[in-house]
């Protein structure tokens, strides 16, 4: 197979200047024409901590963070240590020489030391020392250096020309440290043949501009890891929509505050993370017995309880399909990558409007602050849907036992149809009533209308054609995983199709079971411990998929799915 | 003394008019009746239209006099009252919105919600309904519930001091604080019709008698036990507003009429003032904020 992409891991001491540099790389390559795909780990504690920050750059679309690097950039001892089992025959060390430490290198492992902490305090700027390095990586591995420079200059032009001159001095010295050096890898990047139109954005905060652009007028944030840059970036944006962005006094507050706007008739939602979502679940439960819309995010982080607050994991899914009292039905969504934010919370919100029920949309830790490069989005293009209102005819009942379930709303102001919205069981009006017929029927009536939600949503996609021999349900973060290790065992040869479903909750059971019936044998990766989605799917449809977990916070990668899946193959 | 009312849409309605076809399902006797019809004469005196009115309540007794008004309405969870009529309100601050709810919603299950309705001077009226017990759960005790207190769940007697729902609300930075008895509908009415006028978080506590689980504090007691306050009483002066409060809690009273008011900015003032302040639209264009990705 050619190799069309390169991966390269800065790592040290967090306030190095790690994840800027990291950024900027980023920043170049997207400039360049580049597809790019990072990750990134960082301490929950603010100063100090090992810091990592992993970009992937391909000419072509890149799916994940791939499997481990091809060029680990190692700023100290410690950086070095933690990732010495990845430093493996064909990867490259760049490392600071002389430092606080000499690597043990295997043999095959190409070295390059270049004095960055030396160098930085000869130019009396110790805070250099990230840009000796990316002037380093860049003569070495071919990272687009006109774009580097622009995106230095634009980074620090604020603070300054002269700022702006020192830095661009520091990543000259580290590119002409670097030139001194036999070039002695094979590893460059590919230079793309055209400019694309993209953007660059973390997942977080493409959950935010697809917020905007679904027309959200009411957020309320609580702040919590990883999901506050969401709130951070409609706090930027949202007052510009002439929106509002509140801080509540906790997630209860938060989803309270977001069902009082949405039945006021605007469009609302919060995003917390799993601590938050638990402390949601009673007033998920009154949005759906009141027929309220709204929109909650979760960004999954390591659990239970206060967990790994800042690692990956997919381990929500039970909390989001099940997560409240009493027979409570909900809508839950989750994205696959950062393009995929953008439109998926679209139509989380068109789902809430339509069917007047919270919607739940789960995103990870990974995706939250992964940056990647996505196709500049027009937002004339999205269709945007609004609530059913009452068009004033006859008299007015909230809760009218419709043919489709869905009853017309009114916003306060409108005249002839003051109603309540009630958290106790009610009648067509809204008025309490517990006789079994009433409430049976208004059972009935809230979980019927669900039954639009798998036709209104696109077909679960289906990655291959005909019969094979295994096949890969993947959903989240780990789709774009199992898109690259289906095209690698294809590549050898295997018979392996993928399916990606992005509605879990009403799940489109017909769908799986269709794609269950051409594979030989069904797979199910996910990053938890108990196998959620494996145990919804097999509680929901006739197959019974074989779970592969792994809960180490961090993400899947192609290479473990493809060893898994050859174990399945025949 | 009345703060313009230009958010309003007034009609000229009478107070029966705002009687919802609902009959109430509190015991005889319960003071909360005597708390409904004041509401329904401040409304009427506020000239309030009930389209654009929005009555938002917990759980509980009290809370469930949301179905007795004409009005928008929600009837939502045990102590989250606050929260919900926060977002309400601000997403159409052109609403009238008033919270009713009792004293185990607001101060115990709610309590946490409780300062940042006051600090953030969030534009509602809160009437609570402190009858010192919790009634629909029959006869526990509530964060108010005197310390001697019999009830299921202190069949000794209790434990624990009770909170004052004033003094706290003086403390959180409330700018609206009063208090009065179920039974003394004229300043009921008055400081209901007063605390809706009031731009910014108003709060009324309403000592409201319970003839089922507190018979020991009946209408009578609470009558007796009521001091107004003084006509010279500075109700712009927080310190004094405190001071007849612990003075009263110290010889046993119980201070009722209008303790403090304070004219500062509302949340949703506040919120519009910022929107203004970066030039917001409705139809700001997306390509702009979508832009400043780029790399």
């Amino acid at each position: 197979m050619t190799k069309h992409d390169l991966i390269i891991r800065i790592a040290g001491e967090g306030g190095e200047g790690i994840i800027s540099a990291g950024d900027m790389i980023t920043q170049a390559c997207a400039r360049a024409g580049l597809d790019v795909y990072t990750f990134k780990t960082f301490p929950a504690e603010i100063k100090g901590g090992y810091a990592m920050y992993q970009v992937r750059a391909s000419s072509q679309r890149l799916f994940n963070q791939g499997d481990s690097f091809d060029a680990l950039c190692a700023f100290n001892g410690e950086a070095y240590d933690l990732n010495h089992a990845r430093v493996k025959p064909g990867t490259v060390l760049v490392y600071d020489s002389p430092g606080d430490f000499e690597p043990d290198l295997p043999e095959g492992v190409v070295a390059y030391p270049i004095p960055m902490t030396v160098t930085a305090k000869e130019m009396k700027s110790p805070r250099a020392k990230n840009m000796v390095a990316l002037g380093a990586l860049s003569q070495l591995f071919a990272i687009p250096d006109a774009a580097l420079r622009e995106v230095i200059h634009s980074k620090f032009k604020r603070k300054g020309e002269a700022v702006v001159e020192a830095n661009l001095t520091a990543f000259e010295r580290g590119r002409a440290l670097a030139a001194a050096l036999p070039k002695t890898d094979p590893w460059t990047v590919e230079t793309p043949a055209e400019k694309r139109d993209v953007i660059v954005l973390s997942g977080n905060h493409a959950i935010g501009l697809g917020a905007l652009i679904a027309g959200l007028d009411f957020f309320s944030a609580y702040p919590i890891t990883p999901a506050t840059e969401i709130a951070q970036y409609v706090a930027r944006h949202l007052p510009k929509r002439a929106g509002t962005l509140i801080q509540a006094e906790d997630e209860i507050a938060s989803i309270s505050q977001v069902v009082g706007a949405s039945y006021a008739g605007k469009k609302a939602m919060t995003a917390t993370s799993g601590p938050g979502l638990s402390l949601m679940g009673e007033m998920l439960g009154m949005a759906f017995m009141s027929e309220t819309p709204c929109v909650v995010v979760d960004v999954q982080r390591g659990g239970p309880s206060t967990g790994l607050p800042t690692k990956h994991e997919q381990s929500d899914l039970f909390l989001a399909i099940h997560g409240s009292h009493g027979d409570a039905g909900r809508i839950v969504l989750a994205v696959e990558s950062v393009h995929d934010c953008i439109g998926m919370t679209v139509r989380a919100f068109n789902l809430a409007e339509k069917y007047q029920c919270p919607v739940l949309l789960l995103s990870d830790g990974s995706l939250a602050f992964s940056t990647q490069t996505v196709p500049t989005p027009d937002p004339a293009a999205f269709e945007l849907i609004d609530r059913k209102r009452w068009d004033g005819e006859g008299d007015y009942k909230r809760y009218a036992l419709t043919d489709d379930g869905i009853s017309p709303m009114a916003d306060p102001g409108t005249h002839g149809a003051t109603h309540i919205a009630t958290g106790l069981e009610h009648n067509e009006l809204g008025l309490p009533n517990y006789t079994s017929a009433n409430h049976e029927a208004m059972q009935a009536k809230r979980f019927n209308k669900l039954k639009g939600v798998v036709a209104d949503f696109p077909a679960t996609e289906v990655d291959g054609d005909g019969e094979a021999d295994l096949g890969i349900i993947a959903w989240g973060s780990t789709i774009g995983v199992v898109r690259e290790a289906i095209a690698r065992l294809r590549d050898q040869g295997f018979r392996v199709k993928g399916l990606y479903p992005k509605l879990l909750r009403p799940l489109p059971a017909e769908q799986f079971e269709a794609f269950g019936a051409t594979c030989q044998r069904l797979l199910l990766p996910e990053v938890n411990f108990q196998g959620q989605l494996a145990h919804f799917v097999r509680a929901e449809t006739r197959l019974r998929p074989e779970s592969y977990t792994v809960c180490g916070g961090l993400p899947l990668t192609p290479d473990m799915i493809v060893t898994k899946a050859k174990e399945m193959l025949p | 003394m009345n703060a313009p009312l230009t958010h309003l849409h007034k009609v000229a309605l009478q107070s029966k008019d705002y009687k919802d076809n609902v009959n109430p399902f509190w015991c005889p006797g319960c003071g909360h009746h005597g708390v409904l019809t004041s509401l329904l004469r401040a409304l009427s005196e506020v000239g309030v239209d009930p389209n654009y009115l929005a009555n938002v309540s917990g759980i509980g007794c009290s809370s469930r006099l949301p179905y007795f008004v004409k009005s928008y309405k929600m009837h939502t969870l045990h102590g989250r009252a606050g929260p919900v009529a926060t977002g309400l309100q601000l997403a159409r601050p052109d609403l009238a919105v008033v919270v009713t709810g009792g004293d185990g919603d607001g101060f115990s299950i709610g309590g946490g919600h409780m300062p940042h309705l006051a600090r953030k001077n969030v534009n509602v009226t809160y009437v609570l309904m402190d009858n010192h017990v919790y009634g629909l759960t029959k006869c526990q005790a509530s964060p108010t519930s005197r310390r001697e207190m019999k009830t299921v769940t202190t069949p000794y007697g209790g434990v624990e001091e009770p909170l004052d729902p004033v003094l706290y609300m003086l403390t959180y930075g409330a700018s609206y604080v009063a208090q009065s008895y179920a039974a003394n509908a004229k300043l009921t009415t008055r400081l209901i019709k007063e605390g809706m006028e009031h731009k910014g978080f108003a709060f009324i506590n309403v000592l409201s008698h319970c003839p089922t689980f507190n018979e020991a504090e009946d209408a009578k007691h609470f009558k007796a036990a009521s001091d107004e306050v003084a006509p010279e009483h500075d109700v712009t002066d927080l310190d004094a507003a405190m001071h007849v409060v612990n003075m009263a809690n110290r010889a046993g009273r119980i201070p009722t009429g209008l303790l403090y008011k304070a004219e500062r900015p509302t949340l949703d003032e506040s919120m519009a003032a910022l929107v203004e302040q970066v030039g917001g639209q409705r139809d700001y264009d997306l390509r702009k904020i979508i832009d400043l990705s780029r790399p």
